[in-house]
């Protein structure tokens, strides 16, 4: 995990005084809302249906123990004792006060975090694949990446005041875990046909009221030019993104517009004229100083399977379940990495209790290699994890209640926070979540379902990402009444689709009857239990999916 | 309004004469680009300083043949969250080398100071009683930068690499 150096440790604590100052001039009346707004976004900081919502970033979404025992003393301290962690692999609180916000900025900082940039009009947070390191099938682990765009987009002066936010992904794997076709820019690490490693460069993907699938602007860019090819997107974007609507200010709608080919034409022609003193100078030697950081653990020598692994295995139904569901594959021999679904029956998804925080801190600490990440599916992995150790790391968590073994199933519902806290949101997302949840909760059967990705969004700002859903439901809100619009086929992955929506909405209490009979066309209708939902879907078409979903009536 | 220039408050001495408008025979006169191009001519042989206005659309890259003969250059915030003329001023500073006064008109607000300082901003207009001692503070608020930018600033990347090479050669 990278560490901060003296630098680092000067920019986010002199970022934590800066604020203190914007907000003792807002609490003293100097400074304006309208005007303290975008200086409190780019500090994390909404204003909430209910309260000031703080926003912090989790790097490429990475934590070590002591960052997530400090998170869950923030929680206890100054919100009401949970935290939430988002599809951006960031962690929310719900009720900070105003005035506590630069106490939070310190506390974060004593442990090398920040709420910087993630809101507001800039770069964000960068995002990674939560198996960075542990895969089976990535070229390169591109967590360094990350961390270098991380510095680089930190307090940008040129791009601190963009037409709309920023959203950078990056990937490695053949697997895109990261979705990097729905982000403003998603970075795919690639070899040339020399065999080097460098990034294709998807730009103008995104969710949203206008969803589209990023097209690529350029197959392969080289490693040393990264941060340049990057600074020649955001300044065409900076320049020419629309400024007159806030609903078309993102970089999919200038792509969109001036079309895919005269934007690279604009691009490219930005690239070439820089010269070379504009140029972000990063020595190889940095790139390898922050190289360092994320070398691989030293792995135990263990064989491939494990006595102690089996045998628990072999020891319930429930353990089995957990093993087949929540368990992926890693590249050294007698290694997993562990999935902690945060969707327990009746809770928001995503959220966590301090105690289940500190609970995972310690797991992560003593059986994981002390690398606990936060997954977009807004759960919590452990990417190295000993066969040996499951039984025990399964203990821990049944005793933290985090042994839901769901993970990647129905029930593991990516869902936003709704009406319930959310001041843009039209309709309840958690409800609704919560119901379909429970269409699934005889184990056995949502097993026979299999992979099914359920994303649930509030209102069509899309942060449940239902645009990506292999079901997607949508809340809207019709003369004081919760609708929701049921969309299908849509995927955040490597073959990235945008679902389509099937009609007109469905009233609250018909949601999870009509998802039911969908998901039985689907067992009337695969080939076999091997065939997913989505690839039956695919196969068959969504017409009678569609008949099914208003069968009722 | 305050003029800052270098941090410290100046009179103002420059005008802007609206397209069609006759200029004055003598002063420092600041007109449109429009106008700036298809008079240049006349403009430059008058002898006394000449300034042109940039609205947010405009390419700095026009003026790239006239760079040395013109003395301020004036960008525009409309609100002070578009960003526009800091690409335009890193055009103007980093690109072409611009050596004249960069002015920062429009929505000018204090902590957008910094941002504007390192993308070359020399001058700005700025509704602040305490001018002076609000850009003395911006422009101290960060210490270190990850990027480059018209300021000319070290990096911290520059910085580590530099760092590494004194040990090495200890």
């Amino acid at each position: 995990m990278y560490r901060y150096d003296e630098f680092d440790d000067t920019l986010v604590r002199e970022r934590a005084k800066q604020f203190r100052g914007q907000v003792e001039r807002r609490l003293k009346g100097e400074l304006k809302e309208e005007h303290f707004k975008p200086l409190r976004l780019q500090n994390g900081v909404y204003l909430q249906l209910h309260a000031y919502m703080l926003r912090v970033a989790v790097p490429y979404g990475q934590l070590s123990a002591k960052k997530m025992r400090q998170l869950a003393f923030v929680a206890d301290k100054f919100d009401k004792g949970y935290a939430h962690f988002t599809t951006r692999q960031n962690v929310q609180y719900n009720w900070i006060k105003l005035a506590d916000m630069p106490d939070v900025l310190d506390v974060l900082a004593d442990v090398e975090m920040h709420a910087i940039q993630t809101s507001g009009n800039c770069i964000r947070n960068v995002t990674s694949d939560h198996l960075a390191g542990a895969n089976l099938d990535e070229i390169e682990d591109p967590r360094p990446w990350c961390e270098i765009i991380r510095q680089w987009s930190t307090f940008h002066p040129e791009f601190s005041s963009l037409p709309r936010k920023f959203k950078i992904a990056v990937t490695a794997g053949e697997t895109d875990r990261a979705a990097v076709r729905v982000h403003d820019i998603g970075l795919h690490m690639k070899k040339n046909a020399e065999g080097r490693i460098g990034f294709e460069f998807i730009v103008g993907g995104g969710l949203g009221r206008t969803p589209f699938v990023g097209p690529t602007v350029r197959e392969w860019v080289a490693k040393e030019d990264l941060l340049s090819y990057l600074e020649a997107n955001m300044r065409v974007y900076n320049r020419h993104g629309r400024r007159d609507n806030k609903y078309k200010a993102r970089i999919k709608i200038l792509v969109s517009e001036l079309g895919l080919e005269e934007y690279r034409r604009q691009v490219e022609e930005e690239f070439a004229a820089q010269n070379t003193w504009e140029k972000v100078a990063l020595p190889q030697d940095e790139v390898d100083r922050i190289t360092a950081y994320f070398a691989p653990p030293k792995f135990a020598a263990l064989p491939a399977t494990s006595a102690a692994f089996e045998a628990f295995k072999g020891g319930s139904r429930e353990h089995a379940r957990w093993a087949k569901n929540n368990l992926r594959p890693h590249r050294a021999p007698g290694y997993v990495s562990v999935h902690v679904a945060l969707k327990q029956q009746g809770e928001a998804p995503g959220d966590a209790s301090s105690d289940q925080m500190r609970a995972l801190a310690d797991i992560g600490e003593t059986y994981a290699l002390d690398d606990i990440r936060v997954a977009h599916e807004q759960d919590i992995v452990y990417p190295h994890v000993k066969l040996d150790d499951v039984p025990a790391v399964y203990a821990a968590l049944k005793a933290a209640g985090l042994h839901a073994s769901n993970a990647g199933l129905a029930s593991d519902i990516i869902a936003c926070p709704g009406l319930d806290y959310c001041n843009l949101s039209n309709a309840r997302s958690i409800s609704v979540a919560n119901e379909i949840q429970a269409v699934f909760a005889d184990p056995e059967f949502e097993d026979d379902v299999g992979t099914l990705h359920v994303n649930v969004s509030g209102c069509i700002n899309a942060c449940g990402h239902h645009h990506v859903g292999h079901i997607g439901i949508l809340g809207v809100d019709k003369k004081g009444e919760e609708f929701y619009q049921v969309l299908f086929g849509g995927r955040a992955d490597e073959k990235a689709t945008i679902a389509t929506i099937q009609g007109p909405g469905l009233k609250h209490e018909e949601v999870a009857p009509a998802i039911r009979r969908v998901i039985d066309t689907y067992l009337s209708l695969r080939r076999d239990q091997s065939e997913k939902f989505i690839d039956t879907m695919g196969r068959v078409g969504q017409a009678p999916f569609k008949e099914a979903l208003y069968a009722a009536a | 309004m305050p003029l800052l220039k270098d941090g410290k408050v100046i009179d103002d001495v420059w005008a802007f004469v609206e397209d069609g408008h006759e200029l004055s025979p003598g002063g420092c006169v600041v007109v449109s680009l429009g106008r700036f191009l298809s008079e240049h001519d006349q403009l430059l042989a008058r002898n006394h300083s000449i300034g042109v206005r940039l609205l947010n659309s405009d390419d700095p890259g026009l003026l790239v043949p006239f760079l040395d003969q013109i003395h301020l250059v004036e960008l525009q915030f409309p609100k002070y969250t578009d960003g526009r003329a800091l690409s335009q001023s890193q055009l103007l500073r980093q690109r072409h080398g611009f050596k004249g006064e960069i002015r920062a008109t429009g929505q000018v607000l204090r902590d957008q100071l910094r941002l504007m300082i390192r993308c070359g901003f020399d001058a700005m207009v700025i509704e602040e009683a305490d001018a002076e001692g609000v850009y003395d503070y911006s422009a101290h608020e960060f210490s270190e930068f990850y990027q480059s930018a018209a300021d000319g600033s070290v990096t911290i990347f520059e910085k580590r690499h530099k760092a590494r090479g004194s040990k090495a050669a200890e």
